[in-house]
């Protein structure tokens, strides 16, 4: 599998990352690396083969419907970098 | 005080020997002295340590003490301690106080444990010699040009250097047990879901894993008694019961069965670290257990396997960091996609990004089946060798690493040949197995782990084979040089 | 050329729950901002997700309501996005195997013919923040209070062709959900919220055109707009020998159209994977058993029985039938006052009248059903007329007690006494014996219509408390 540039590009903007085209160059071939290792998967036959997500293959325990959880809003906006009456801010946002 | 075992301690304690203010107080003394040469700590809080330590034998006066009443505990910087910075090694979350505690902590807290210190790590836990921390690289007290292994390399060069007599780690891919092997400590890594994620922050959720780091089997029961448990509050926690896992520390050996994986003892295995295995093995079977090869066929593809489930993983766990409720935010963005942007960027180091890359492209779009869904099902068939092999054998035995601890700097610039370091090591949080890594000789001067891998829930019998390994050896209690002095 | 739209609704259902999907924060509307987001709401590092079993529970029991298979296993995934109202940076959601498969379910048109509309599927999934877009020095606030309030996403096939279509099956799918108790169906606080997928395409093709999203459509009156503008825009750009647009567009009521959306021009890769945090939810037969057997009659049921067993019309039937409670209310006048078709004309107009005059709901009418029935009773036997029936209903509305109290208070009651009816019959056709005169001459025919005004003639000497049946005989003995 060989990854461009663009490629890298537009990873980066789905994951909101920058990359300054200084470092471009170097990620680019970094990841080109990591890719190429990783794609020895492609070779083995999976068949059949159940995906495994939860090495115990566990299933959901549920929780009661009730509320546990009371304001805590003082304490969590206390470490916030931008509150104003009881609300986050972030730069404008434009439906 | 800080060459007794954290058994020793607890006894002492108790018959008022000693009190939890003097063990603490000795323990700070050693850190503010000695740990400017390994850079293990990223917080320590010497007031509040000293707070909890009176406390502490306040309780062992009035006959109340938990199980770990006055004893000082070293916790990785990835479990979140309220009111103490909790940086994940990360410049993302230099600024980040949380106003709770991780589960783990929180047991620690009731059982009486004196909260030492935050010990550093790679960033966010991807790393496997604790470089890619903000705070700067830890360094092996065995030589401290060599790197400590990681990601929990704060943790185990503080045991190591005794700087705790016991530490929290996490493990994802080998971050408890490599750590371990390098710096000559003792380190198990429970099996998945044995002990709560609850307040850990997440690397790769469907593999991480906390565990203790202490320098003996018998140390790492006894934390690992307060830590396992069910948490309602974590949906991948375990229901199954726990045991006292000091109980059968002392079992007999006779009968047990030991596999050797073929595939870890081929070519990519440093001879000299070889021949400390070998001897390690030839003291087990000498206590009645016999040794089995047996084959982990699947070995060859666990690097490529892990690589894209645990970044994928990571890629969408570390989205939270985003500069809005907390932790870094770039200053004056102009936009809302600046303010992603730039945080992102800013806020984490290369190791960190490049992770995130690789698993945004393993799960995006016409690359998931080839990639995600692909490692998935492999995952399936590296659980099932061991799977085979438990039907053969009660324990899988082998080296923890190819080889002893490696130059600061040597693989700083080189991710894939740091990823090849945990060659042993992924397999057993692919499958979700107990692993050990304890002290089992040294090349150089420098440590060799040997790697014990259990069952499902079976900690006990990991602890136990280390244990009566440990009653006939001595690797466990050896102390490097750079940990003389440091005494009040 | 002649168009045909396909329109698909996704209606995000909010459940019903005391606490969130993933969080024992509370679910409860109208909190100050972010009083109600925990350290899991928040994705505070280190928090984890536990699912809500009510939230289950009602995602299976919708799925019993409209005769779906029910996922065995379903599975969580996540939904990888950014936005500021989204604290994780995904949305834990359902993908591949959601908790509610294929179902149908039926629509009454306004026609009265009813249809069925597929449903495709219905999965769980956590409710984002609100962005708040007033002036906070240029910068948007978010509370994110709402983040993680579940949702049941239900996906209807694209069955729907037109705007009275759409807004009759998000009416019967407010009846379904209010009847299984699992939402409060409330639009006006964002419990029922509608995306809509429409297409246009020449009639008589099978192939789909290309589709625009409506996001966050919120009330039944806004669907019908939204709908009607996009028709039009999509019909005069296909006249046009244009191309419509794949797009993601927002409804502006203020200026009834719908625009695209600017936040979506990005394209979006989600990155569906399954949730780590959480793990396959296994449900089993015993478990869906027992959540059918409390399972209530549901609005179609009820709806037919209506039209078997009192003999009403489809419409009427329809129109009782809407919610549980008018249901019952209705159920409960007709088995007081035994007579379900006089019954389901008072509740339908006389009640629902009042209540929608004066915006009450019918949970809290103030005219309970027994009285109501009683009222009607007094109808049947011909205590007091209709008309004198409208003016009891009144005073009862007014809270002035049961039928019986009001006739006696208000001297209401007929008078039914032969004697007094006779005397004054007597005295109408006296007084008025040219027209009795005319009437005798008359035949059958004109005698009908001229009778009526010897009725009027008593009615405005008892003041209107005579019995119009025995009036009517008296006369039609006595001017013979």
């Amino acid at each position: 599998m060989t990854i461009k540039q663009d490629d890298i590009e537009k990873i980066a903007e789905l994951a909101r990352i920058r990359i300054s085209d200084k470092e471009i160059g170097q990620v680019t071939e970094r990841i080109t690396e990591i890719l190429h290792m990783v794609d020895r998967l492609q070779a083995v036959d999976t068949s059949n083969v159940e995906p495994m997500a939860n090495p115990l293959d566990a299933i959901q325990r549920l929780r009661p419907d009730e509320v546990t959880q009371g304001n805590r809003r003082d304490a969590f906006q206390a470490i916030a970098p931008a509150v104003d009456n009881g609300l986050y801010l972030v730069p404008r946002v434009i439906e | 005080m800080h060459t007794k075992s954290v058994a020793q301690l607890m006894q002492g304690l108790r018959e008022r020997q000693f009190s939890s203010v003097e063990v603490t107080r000795a323990y700070l003394h050693r850190i503010a002295a000695l740990d400017s040469q390994y850079n293990s700590f990223i917080t320590v809080d010497e007031a509040a340590a000293l707070a909890a330590a009176a406390i502490a034998d306040k309780r062992l006066a009035a006959g109340d003490g938990a199980a770990l009443t006055g004893i000082p505990i070293a916790h990785k910087d990835i479990f979140c301690t309220d009111g103490m910075r909790t940086s994940c090694g990360s410049r993302m979350l230099d600024n980040f106080i949380p106003p709770y505690d991780a589960t783990v902590i929180q047991r620690f807290n009731a059982a009486g444990a004196v909260l030492l210190g935050k010990t550093n790590m790679d960033e966010f836990a991807m790393g496997s010699s604790t470089e890619s921390s903000f705070y700067g690289p830890t360094r092996n007290p065995w030589n401290t040009d060599l790197v400590p292994g990681g990601s929990s390399g704060g943790s185990a060069a503080a045991v190591a250097g005794r700087l705790a007599p016991a530490a929290t780690g996490t493990d994802t891919g080998g971050s408890i047990r490599q750590p371990a092997a390098f710096c000559g400590i003792t380190g198990l890594k429970p099996t998945y879901g044995r002990v709560s994620r609850l307040g850990m922050v997440a690397f790769a959720s469907s593999l991480d894993q906390a565990g203790p780091m202490a320098h003996s089997a018998e140390d790492c029961a006894l934390l690992l008694n307060t830590m396992a448990g069910h948490d309602p509050l974590d949906s991948t926690s375990s229901t199954m019961a726990t045991a006292d896992y000091c109980a059968s520390l002392g079992d007999s050996l006779a009968g047990l069965r030991i596999g050797l994986p073929r595939e870890y003892f081929s070519a990519g295995l440093d001879a000299a670290t070889g021949a400390c295995i070998g001897s390690a093995l030839q003291e087990l079977e000498a206590q009645g257990a016999t040794l089995v090869e047996v084959s982990l066929p699947h070995s060859d593809l666990t690097i490529p396997t892990y690589y894209i489930i645990a970044p994928a993983e990571a890629s969408t766990n570390l989205s939270r960091f985003d500069g809005v409720r907390y932790g870094y935010r770039c200053d004056n963005p102009t936009d809302l996609h600046d303010l992603y942007t730039r945080t992102r960027q800013e806020g984490f180091g290369d190791e960190v990004k490049r992770r995130i890359l690789v698993g945004t492209y393993a799960l995006s779009a016409g690359y998931y089946d080839a990639y995600y869904k692909k490692a998935q099902q492999i995952r399936r068939l590296i659980k099932q060798d061991f799977m085979d092999c438990f039907e053969q054998v009660d324990i899988i035995a082998g080296p923890t690493t190819p080889g002893p601890a490696f130059a600061l700097g040597a693989k700083a610039n080189d991710p894939i040949a740091m990823y090849l370091e945990d060659v042993y090591t992924l397999a057993v949080n692919l499958a979700g197995l107990p692993g050990m890594s304890i002290p089992a000789g040294f090349v150089d001067n420098k440590p060799v782990g040997l790697q014990l891998i259990g069952r499902h829930f079976d900690e006990t019998r990991l602890l136990n084979v280390a244990h009566r390994f440990q009653q006939a050896t001595d690797w466990h209690l050896r102390t490097p040089d750079s940990a003389q002095g440091g005494q009040q | 050329m002649q168009w045909e739209s396909v329109i698909g609704l996704e209606v995000h259902l909010q459940l019903a729950t005391q606490s969130k999907i993933f969080s024992g924060s509370s679910t409860a509307f109208g909190a100050e901002p972010n009083t109600q987001a925990s350290a899991v709401d928040l994705a505070m590092p280190g928090m984890l997700p536990v699912l809500n079993e009510q939230a289950v529970r009602f995602a299976v029991k919708f799925g019993l309501g409209i005769g779906a298979s029910i996922g065995k296993r379903s599975v969580f995934d996540r939904k990888n996005y950014f936005y500021p109202d989204l604290p994780k940076g995904y949305q834990i959601s359902q993908f591949d195997a959601p908790i509610v498969g294929r179902g149908t379910f039926e629509i009454l048109l306004e026609d009265g013919s009813a249809r069925s509309i597929g449903i495709t599927r219905a999965h769980l999934e956590e409710d984002a923040g609100k962005s708040l877009h007033e002036d906070f020095h240029g910068q948007t606030g978010i509370d994110l209070n709402r983040a993680g309030t579940p949702l049941l996403e239900i996906v209807s096939d694209p069955d729907i062709r037109n705007a009275a279509e759409a807004v009759s099956y998000l009416k019967a799918l407010h009846s379904l959900v209010t009847y299984l108790g699992i939402s409060d169906g409330n639009m006006a606080e964002g419990s029922m919220r509608c995306d809509v997928n429409i297409s246009l395409r020449p009639l008589g093709c099978e192939t789909l055109g290309t589709r625009a999203e409506i996001k966050n459509v919120n009330s039944f009156r806004f669907v019908d707009k939204a709908i009607r503008y996009e028709i039009e825009r999509q019909t005069a750009i296909l006249e046009d020998g244009g191309t419509v647009a794949q797009e993601t567009r927002l409804y502006d009521a203020d200026r009834d159209e719908t625009r695209p959306m600017r936040s979506k021009e990005i394209a979006n890769d989600y990155r569906y994977f399954p949730e780590p945090d959480l793990l396959p939810v296994v449900i089993d037969d015993a478990y869906i058993e027992a959540i059918r057997n409390t399972l209530p009659e549901l609005p179609a049921d009820k709806r037919h029985r209506f039209h078997t067993q009192y003999g009403l019309n489809t419409y009427d039937a329809n129109i009782l039938s809407a919610t549980r409670a008018l249901a019952d209310y209705f159920e409960a006048v007709a088995a007081d006052c035994g007579d379900a078709k006089i019954a389901a004309n008072w509740v339908q107009v006389e009640l629902l009248g009042q209540l929608n005059r004066d915006a009450h709901a019918i949970d809290n009418c103030p005219v309970s059903a027994a009285q109501l029935g009683g009222l009607i009773r007094r109808i049947l036997d011909h205590s007091i007329s209709g008309k004198m029936a409208k003016q009891v209903f009144e005073a009862m509305w007014q809270g002035e007690g049961s039928a019986d109290a009001i006739i006696d208070a208000r001297g209401f009651k007929q008078v039914s006494d032969s004697g007094a009816l006779e005397t004054i019959v007597d005295q109408v056709i006296n007084t008025n014996a040219a027209q009795a005169q005319q009437y005798r001459d008359a035949d059958e025919t004109k005698r009908k219509k001229l009778v009526g005004f010897f009725v009027g003639q008593v009615m405005q000497l008892s003041k209107g408390q005579a019995n119009p049946q025995m009036v009517n005989d008296l006369l039609a003995k006595k001017l013979v």
